[in-house]
């Protein structure tokens, strides 16, 4: 992973340094609070429900042991002894004091961490896919691209004013990890007959709101032009995105209302003005970066491993836990393992600092001493050997992180809803609470397969309802809670926006729709190995709304 | 319908809601209770000098109603705000855990 | 309203015209974008420095051939957090090359300074009191390490030149 050098180092102590007297002077009252506010959110503090909320930079989802466990220490000395990891591969503190933001930015510059433009109208976290540079299928590692935009972007003169947040992700494999179709860029990488690297490029994606799926506007853009193409599509969009209305403020609406040629064109007229030498990235500084994410040396292993074959033939729960939470590797022998924060009947993507230390110990003894966040809100160690599955799983049983059931009906993403957040308009986690309680960690979720079910607290869309193959949209009618359910969302290269079922449902009733729409598909697919999404992709949405609305358990209309 | 004036503290980000004498009390059932939109004009009017004191933020009124000898908000955000999480119930307010972790230097938040 | 430019606080030659009044051609004024358009035959053959004043999407292209015309530009932002003639600013300096005085007018406040320099504004127009106080009493701020190449004073750093900067 990147390592701060002097240079690196010196950035983030000005930023803390600047900060603490933004603080001191909004305390002092020589700043108004809407003077204040654009600086706080900067550094990513918002005003929540209950408390300020912090939320912490994971740059493209990459963490050492040495931060997770700072990032304990904070969460014992400063917070409630828990963090909340997010869709977009941050960390979030419920309960600072606004007083001791300063000192907590420092304890997080000495890791080298940071919550630099983690909010506010700026270019925000460029997030990868979780499983760079250990996935099978990769082309390349995406991160290196992502940390020469993090740093190109941070405190960017010209765009920290932009009409809203800018979100950029680059995913290295042709299977979309990284969700790059629905954010403001969605960078591509590709090999090109030649075999040079470059990149496909994606604009105007988005949720929220509006939910919108990029244009491709580049098939093939040289990696060398990442920075002066990326400038030049946020100079557009700075110069003419909307400012007269929040909510329309998005450079998808930008592309969707221009059109997307005329988009392209205005880019590509941008692009071909600039100064050739500008921001042109020297090979030296892309293989530079690169080095710093060079894989571990791992030892050569056999393809086969006695002792994990032996346990999975002993312990069914160990199968179970081997079935569903690891990912083929790139080296043989070794294993992607994928840590549960989605414990059944409990709060998605929460982890208390006991758990971050442990998963602290388990990255330095058996996984190269690298976590990674994934969008899913759960936690990945990407090298680990098949002989050790056996000891990290022991380990993370008796911290309550090995549930099975990654990518299964109970690995509920779900933003924190009414229960912390001053925008939503009904509660979340207690729905994914009860959906997961409902399915259960056992042979029915199994027997499911691969199901997403994300569940947002307010059209903000946080939870990414819009791209879950069951996507939840909590709102409030009258005062109280009612819930639509949408279908057959994707986030992958195969992106779709999900469909609305019909009228909504109580926080009472949801649960059980949500049953009956899993019970729809088991009932309608071709064979238990046709998975919800492709089932629905092939029924429709028929199947699902006679269902839902012709049976007892029909819709608050 | 009476309403209560509430805010959050700058230094900490806590709940707080406008109580007697002038001061901002934690628990709401210390707020003091506006029973029109006269007084809780008038009362806005002298709890903003809490915002120009940089000691609160975001002031909103909100309404309540009163409920077997309780204070109760009517809408269920106001309610979880004066409570805490509903998924953690051992946190916030209802937990009389009162306080944000860190402690607060200057505690006086009288305006 | 107090000028800052290079480092200190000066007196102002320039005077801004608003819309409806009449301009003297004499010159030393700032000229909304406009007026400019719809009187600049009123200055053909004048010698007299001119200015304009650019509101936040003002069309480039509507006084681009008469930029040699002007030794001031003053970029409007009439709310702070309207940040497009931040990118009009490096336009204007890059690829236009204006080298008269850029000017940031409107509200202008300490935080924002560094990034209005370093997108190539040389003066700033304070009105905000706080602002004013804080640049006499030369406080620092804004900082010191960049990872842009940018207009400002800050010099290229160690082995990136192409990319790192400072202010030191």
């Amino acid at each position: 992973m990147y390592r701060y050098d002097e240079f690196d180092a010196g950035f983030v102590a000005d930023r803390v340094a600047q900060f603490r007297d933004q603080v001191n002077r909004r305390l002092s009252g020589e700043l108004t609070e809407d003077q204040f506010k654009i600086h706080r959110l900067m550094n990513g503090v918002y005003l929540q429900l209950h408390a300020y909320m912090l939320r912490i930079a994971v740059p493209y989802g990459t963490l050492s042991p040495r931060q997770l466990r700072k990032l304990a220490y904070i969460a014992r000395t400063y917070d409630k002894g828990f963090g909340h990891f997010t869709t977009r591969q941050n960390l979030q503190f419920n309960w600072p004091a606004l007083a001791d933001v300063p000192e907590i930015l420092e304890d997080l510059a000495s890791v080298e961490m940071h919550c630099i433009q983690t909010s506010g109208n700026c270019i925000r976290n460029t997030t990868a896919d979780h499983y760079a540079g250990a996935a099978a299928d990769e082309i390349e590692d995406p991160r290196p691209y992502c940390e020469i935009i993090r740093q190109w972007s941070s405190i960017h003169p010209e765009f920290t004013y932009l009409p809203r947040k800018f979100k950029i992700a680059v995913s290295g494999s042709a299977h979309d990890r990284a969700a790059i179709q629905v954010h403001d860029i969605g960078y591509q990488l590709v090999r090109n007959e030649s075999g040079e690297t470059g990149f496909m490029v994606y604009v105007g994606g988005g949720l929220g709101r509006t939910p919108m799926v990029g244009h491709k506007i580049r098939d093939f853009l040289p990696a060398a032009d990442l920075l002066a193409y990326t400038e030049a599509i946020v100079r557009v969009y700075n110069l003419e995105g909307r400012r007269d209305n929040k909510f329309k403020a998005r450079i998808k609406i930008l592309v969707h209302e221009k059109g997307a040629s005329a988009m392209r064109e205005a880019v590509e007229a941008e692009f071909a003005l600039r100064d050739p030498d500008a921001l042109r990235l020297p090979q030296t500084e892309i293989e530079r970066i690169r080095s710093y994410f060079a894989p571990p040396a791992l030892p050569r292993r056999n393809a086969m491993s006695s002792a994990f074959e032996a346990r999975k033939a002993a312990d069914p729960n160990f199968a179970a836990f081997a079935a569903s939470n690891l990912a083929a590797h790139k080296n043989p022998g070794f294993a992607i393992v994928n840590l549960s924060l989605k414990p059944i009947g409990g709060i998605p993507g929460d982890i208390t600092a006991e758990q971050m230390e442990t998963v602290a110990d388990l990255a330095e003894e058996f996984g190269s001493s690298e976590v990674r966040v994934s969008h899913e809100q759960s936690l990945v160690l990407p090298y680990v050997a098949l002989d050790d599955v056996p000891a990290v799983y022991d380990a993370l049983r008796a911290q309550g992180l090995a549930t099975a059931n990654t990518g299964l009906v109970t690995d509920i993403i779900s933003c924190p809803g009414l229960d912390y957040c001053a925008l939503a308009t009904a509660r979340s986690i207690p729905i994914a609470q009860r959906i997961s309680s409902r399915f259960g960690e056992g042979e029915r979720a199994r027997d499911i397969g691969p199901l997403s079910i994300n569940i947002s607290g307010c059209i903000n869309a946080c939870g990414h309802h819009h791209v879950g193959n069951i996507g939840i949209l909590g709102l409030e009618r009258k005062g109280v809670e009612t819930y639509q359910i949408t279908l057959g969302g994707s986030a992958d290269e195969a992106c779709s926006l999900g469909v609305l079922t019909g009228p909504g449902f109580s926080y009472d009733q949801v649960v059980d729709a949500v049953e009956t729409v899993v019970n729809a598909y088991l009932e309608h697919r071709l064979a238990p190995d046709e998975p919800f999404l492709a089932a629905f992709r092939r029924l429709g949405m028929a199947p699902f709304k006679d269902a839902l609305y012709r049976s007892n358990a029909g819709a608050d209309i | 319908m009476p309403q209560v004036i509430t805010a959050n503290r700058l230094r900490d980000g806590a709940v707080v809601y406008f109580g007697p004498n002038e001061r901002w009390v934690e628990g709401l059932q210390e707020a003091v209770l506006l029973p029109d939109p006269e007084s809780v004009k008038s009362t806005l009017e002298r709890a903003l000098v809490g915002e120009k004191a940089n000691v609160v933020l975001d002031l909103f009124a909100f309404d309540v109603e009163r409920s077997g000898g309780e204070v109760r908000p009517i809408h269920i955000r106001d309610a979880i705000r004066a409570s805490g999480p509903t998924v953690r119930q051992d946190l916030g307010k209802q937990a009389a855990d009162l306080q944000p972790a860190a402690v607060v230097e200057n505690d006086d938040v009288s305006i | 309203m107090a000028l800052y430019k290079n480092g200190s606080f000066i007196k102002d030659a320039w005077r801004s015209i608003s819309e409806g009044e009449d301009a003297p051609p004499a010159g030393h004024v700032i000229l909304p974008l406009d007026w400019w358009l719809a009187e600049r035959e009123a200055f053909e053959g004048s010698n007299a420095p001119l200015g304009l004043r650019l509101d936040p999407g003002a069309s480039v292209s509507a006084f681009l051939p008469d930029l040699h015309r002007f030794s001031l530009l003053a970029l409007a932002f009439p709310k702070f957090q309207d940040g497009r003639n931040f990118s009009l600013a490096r336009l204007l300096r890059e690829r236009h090359g204006f080298s008269g005085e850029l000017r940031a007018v409107g509200e202008v406040l300490l935080d924002q300074i560094q990034a209005m320099a370093r997108c190539g504004f040389d003066a700033f127009e304070i009105t905000d009191p706080n602002t004013e106080r804080a640049l006499r009493e030369g406080r620092a701020f804004g900082v010191s390490h960049f990872y842009q190449p940018s207009l400002g004073r800050d010099r290229p750093v160690g082995d990136r030149p192409w990319i790192r900067r400072s202010a030191h």
